[in-house]
């Protein structure tokens, strides 16, 4: 797997706030990748970010490598060209994220017309493909429909043929599947992971739902307050959380426990609620973790690789504490 | 499909593989194209080849259904009618005297509408005043829309430095009253038709351009122009297909009323005698019945009941437009 898009150091700030402080990770082709974290943790911002669509005032710095290329770099003109055809973007409100006034097959037309510059009947006959792609019954006679004579699951549907109608070689999901409900949800996710085989895209998942997480991602970024803090394979993540907030992360989650029952008690949660994203001192996460020290206050902790495919932000995680022992017992 | 096992970090370790969890998702996997026994096998080749005409079908469909459209529709074509008939039926000038004054209607067959003080023949004054007040009242409106909604769209949708100059010039024209200025305009010009018309226009665009520019604020915001932008629409593109249909309605209504107000506009500045004198008009014909409204009222009386009926009829046509282009509140109404 070559690597595709390629973040390094990406930060967003607005004024005085930086909701996004230096994220980097790397997604490859045909690659399923997984961004987890609450609201306000700086996950839609990052997706904006990518596709160069954060408000005008927003400061950015880093990079964003899509096939060696800087995207922030880019003119608009040429960042133009890219959305839509390379990256293309699904966003969480299937209900009003289509014109209301344009038929989806103008809406599938028009992409096709621009970035694959298509006739009119060519695209028309594209678009009709697609709706079959994504399991739209009767894609021949529903491609005259209005986005409001469609279901919200439908509709989601027709988001996703108009995101792939280039072959986009990324794609970000952001909480595609969020405002559907769990079957559609399902059905929406067996849809992206097919065609994440059969185009051969990069998906990014950002996603706040565990459960997804881990029976979809090939990869998992945690991320928290803006910042990266834990990244691995979704079954060692799983297995063995390191972060505290990814601990934390796990046992609020209702889907872990099969035994578990409501009547049982409430639900384990992480006390507290996120940091504001303005300037704090050390750890983000340190006023809520269970296992902070004095020591958290004083810098940010670093992004440590604990193995090839594994990335953790906390020195205090058993194994680094572990190696450092070892390390010092050696000397 | 990958089943990942789930452990809790810190409980017992449990193989969660060899049972469902009951609060978990049953998902199963699907064959691929579950659907395509549905398919006819014909339906892809023969929607191909619909028009793009069927997506305009539905809304002339509503449009149709309504009375009230339909009635301003034949009324207002009848005025057009007319306009169209004027220089058939009666060639000649309008403001010839070619009969006794004070003819009321229906003495003389040969003047159905009577004539004025001055012996001209009423009905083809009316005819004729048609013709200028449809051309005035088209013509000044669809000046004024293009001038209104490009400023409009410009400041809604860049904001910024491009929407404080922009509202600037709006309220510029916006303090002065517009009818003052409207007779200014015309006064300083020679009155023709066309002066007239240009400004009419420049004094009802800045309505046009603060309705676009409200519309657009909100629509910019909307998710549709986000994902718009998300497939690297440029902002022409945006701003006309995205934006503006969706703007449509209220512009709709609006200029339907500005068509009727222009006439009214020119009616009123014939009316003052500012208008072309040259050119019968409504307005002129009102204002040259009026010493006479005592002995003769039929000569106000009939110009003015044209204008109550072409306003009329355009206030209609606006509001039935309204209905069917909006598909979602057309849609809730039935």
């Amino acid at each position: 797997m070559t690597g595709l898009l390629d973040v390094r150091d990406f930060s967003v700030g607005f004024g005085s706030a930086q909701p996004v402080k230096g994220v980097s990770f790397t997604a490859a082709a045909g690659e399923m990748l997984a961004v987890v974290g609450e609201s306000g943790s700086g996950k839609s911002l990052t997706a904006l970010g990518l596709m160069g669509l954060l408000p005008r005032h927003a400061k950015t710095a880093g990079e964003i490598l899509f096939d060696g290329r800087d995207l922030l770099k880019l003119r608009e003109r040429e960042m133009r060209s890219i959305r839509g055809h390379d990256i293309a973007m699904i966003f969480q409100e299937p209900m009003t994220s289509l014109n209301p006034v344009l038929t989806i097959g103008n809406q599938i037309v028009e992409v096709l017309r621009i970035h694959e510059k298509l006739s009119g009947k060519q695209a028309r006959q594209r678009a009709i493909d697609l709706l079959d792609l994504v399991s739209i019954p009767e894609a021949a006679k529903r491609i005259d429909d209005y986005p409001h004579q469609l279901s919200g699951g439908m509709r989601q549907r027709v988001m996703i043929a108009i995101a792939v109608a280039c072959n986009p070689r990324l794609l970000i999901a952001d909480e595609a599947t969020t405002a559907l409900d769990v079957t559609i949800q399902a059905q929406v996710l067996q849809l992206l992971d097919r065609l994440r085989s059969q185009l051969n895209m990069a998906v990014i998942l950002i996603t706040h739902d565990l459960g997804i997480v881990a029976q979809w991602a090939d990869r998992v970024v945690v991320m928290y307050a803006g910042r990266k803090i834990e990244q691995g394979l979704p079954d060692a993540l799983f297995e063995t959380p390191y972060h505290p907030y990814t601990q934390g992360l796990l046992a609020a989650s209702p889907r872990l426990k099969a035994d578990y029952h409501y009547r049982d008690g409430p639900l384990t949660e992480i006390r507290g609620s996120i940091v504001s994203a303005t300037g704090e001192q050390g750890c983000s996460f340190r006023p809520r973790c269970p296992v902070a020290r004095a020591a958290c206050g004083q810098s940010v902790p670093a992004l440590v690789a604990v193995s090839a495919s594994r990335e953790v932000a906390c020195p205090y995680v058993p194994v680094l504490a572990e190696r450092a022992h070892v390390a010092s017992v050696g000397r | 499909m990958k089943a990942q096992e789930l452990k809790i970090y810190a409980d017992t370790a449990r193989d969660f593989s060899a049972e469902e969890p009951e609060t978990a998702a049953r998902i199963t996997p699907v064959p691929e194209r579950r659907w395509t026994h549905i398919h006819a096998p014909d339906a892809r080749t023969t929607a191909v080849s619909a028009p793009r005409w069927q997506g305009r079908r539905r809304e002339l469909r509503i449009f149709l259904s309504n009375p009230n459209a339909l009635f301003g529709i034949a009324v207002l074509a009848a005025i057009v009618f007319a306009a169209l008939l004027a220089p058939i039926l009666y060639p000649g000038d309008p403001l010839e005297m070619v009969a006794r004054p004070f003819l009321w209607p229906g003495q003389n067959p040969a003047y159905p509408l009577g004539t004025d003080s001055m012996g001209r023949d009423v009905l083809a004054g009316i005819l004729h005043g048609a013709q200028i007040s449809l051309t005035v009242g088209i013509a000044a409106t669809l000046l004024g829309l293009g001038v209104g909604v490009t400023i409009g769209a410009l400041a809604g949708y860049f904001g910024g430095i491009v929407d404080d100059l922009l509202v600037k010039l709006i309220e510029i024209f916006q303090t002065m009253p517009s009818f003052v200025l409207l007779i200014v305009l015309v006064a300083i010009a020679q009155p023709t038709t066309m002066t007239v018309t240009v400004a009419i226009a420049l004094v009802s665009w800045p309505t046009v351009a603060r309705l676009t520019r409200a519309e657009f604020r909100g629509i910019k915001e909307k998710d549709y122009v986000l994902a718009a932008r998300s497939l690297g629409f440029g902002h022409a593109r945006i701003i006309f297909r995205e934006i503006l249909p969706n703007a449509l309605p209220p512009l709709i209504v609006t200029s339907s009323v500005m068509v009727a107000s222009a006439i009214l506009m020119e009616s009123a500045l014939s009316f003052m005698g500012l208008g072309d004198p040259n050119r019968v008009s409504w307005g002129s014909m009102i204002g040259a019945g009026r010493d006479v409204i005592r002995t003769a009222w039929y000569l106000t009386a009939l110009p003015g009941l044209a204008i109550v009926f072409t306003v009329l009829s355009l206030n209609l046509i606006g509001d039935g437009l309204n209905d069917a282009l909006n598909p979602r509140f057309s849609e809730e109404r039935r």
